[in-house]
């Protein structure tokens, strides 16, 4: 879809003809819109920025989008699709900026009228449309790709292994539980298990927003994992609802100790290792 | 035809498993161990598979029957050393290892076979407390 070489100069002239009025009009419709989440001055830099984007590959002869000429155009429909995703605005209100430009041209072409008033109208339009869409989808591409950033960055930063005691290393685990994930901290927990030669490692689940059949099932593999390398688990941090859950689901624990919080999980394996030493202690001094 | 050493520490024998198992060192490594055991009059078994880069059902298996085997001979059984991704791998597969000790290192290992034996000893005091004079 493109615009013929008469219909894109009528349009650059068009909008150059009334330069200070169209962007003037285009920026109060978009502010309006956006309900004065982006500074007046900020928005009229961008309206300006695609103004003059339009009007110089209107003047080079064809505006078509897809061609190599609207290279600017584009360039400028991607500038701000990605400023106003990285701020936070939903896409209507990101495309909206570009379909006041709708708005604007009906007023002109109204105004001017001419033989070719509707026909042109027609043909403007569609570029609108056209150039709303290519915002929506740069929006979407640029959404997609800070989601992607986050998740690589989550995964990166989630799963600490912190020692808390000679011999005691805790996996505070925080947010959901998928099997990527699961799998990440079971490979870090046993991981550090040999590194550290701890025989006693926390799993505290307070930051875990919910837990179903797949994340038990996730924590067990765990457990089950460090037990066959010589390691005892305690899981810690089950808040009152989770506990509900649990139940609920029929998740059997079977003998894994679990605790109401990370401080009960500690004493309980200082106590194992307490008992040891106390009963170790008579023969010592015999 | 290679055969896996077993050395004798103390009380306990080592054995480190170094290559891969097949049927024939397998049962020659059952046959050593249960001899082993007899003659010197060990208490505990320390198995090391450090080493082992793939534990699937037959080694899982060889570590079973070494275990009962010792237990039958009265010496307890530790296999010690098993790699995370190993430990993963068994979860997966769903094995699970039953009966079988397991400790992080050989060190724990040691710790884990002295602190079991350490009950016999003290039930020996109990008995007759002469018995202190003798130990260490």
């Amino acid at each position: 879809m493109a615009l013929s070489t008469e219909e894109s100069g009528r349009l650059a002239a068009l909008l150059s003809g009334q330069d200070e009025r169209v962007t003037t009009r285009w920026t109060e419709i978009v502010t309006s819109s956006l309900r004065g989440r982006l500074s007046q001055a900020e928005l009229r830099r961008q309206v300006q920025d695609l103004h003059r984007a339009i009007i110089t590959t209107g003047e080079q002869g064809t505006i078509d989008l897809s061609a190599e000429s609207a290279g600017e155009l584009r360039a400028a429909l991607s500038e701000l699709s990605r400023g106003r995703a990285r701020q936070g605005f939903s896409a209507t209100e990101t495309t909206v900026s570009i379909f006041a430009l709708k708005d604007v041209l009906a007023e002109l072409v109204q105004e001017t009228g001419g033989p070719n008033a509707l026909q042109d109208f027609v043909a403007f339009s569609k570029l609108v449309d056209e150039m709303g869409l290519f915002t929506f989808e740069s929006f979407v591409r640029t959404r997609e790709s800070l989601i992607a950033d986050q998740a690589e960055q989550l995964l990166e930063l989630s799963t600490p292994v912190v020692k808390l005691w000679e011999g005691v290393v805790a996996v505070p685990l925080v947010g959901t539980l998928d099997s990527a994930r699961a799998q990440v901290v079971m490979e870090r927990l046993l991981q550090t298990l040999v590194d550290t030669s701890s025989p006693y490692a926390i799993i505290d689940i307070t930051g875990v927003p919910a837990v179903d059949t797949q994340v038990a099932q996730h924590i067990l593999k765990t457990v089950v994992a460090a037990r066959l390398m010589g390691a005892d688990c305690i899981i810690s941090g089950i808040r009152p609802q989770i506990a509900q859950t649990i139940v609920a689901l029929g998740i059997e624990f079977g003998d894994i100790a679990t605790k109401a919080s990370l401080a009960d999980a500690l004493r309980h394996v200082l106590r194992l290792n307490g008992v040891e030493t106390a009963r170790r202690q008579p023969r010592r001094d015999a | 035809m290679e055969r896996v050493p077993i050395l004798k520490i103390g009380d306990i024998l080592l054995v480190s498993i170094q290559l891969d198992m097949s049927d024939q060192t397998a049962v020659a490594l059952q046959e050593d161990l249960a001899e082993r055991i007899v003659a010197t009059g060990c208490h505990g078994v320390i198995i090391d598979i450090t080493a082992l880069d793939i534990v699937d059902s037959f080694v899982g298996r060889m570590l079973s029957t070494i275990a009962s085997i010792s237990k039958v001979l009265d010496a307890e059984t530790v296999v010690v050393g098993m790699r995370p991704a190993v430990a993963i791998t068994l979860v997966e597969l769903g094995l699970s290892l039953n009966g079988i000790r397991t400790a992080l290192n050989v060190e724990r290992g040691m710790e884990l076979i002295a602190a079991a034996h350490a009950d016999e000893l003290d039930y020996q005091l109990d008995d007759d407390p002469d018995a202190e004079t003798a130990r260490p």
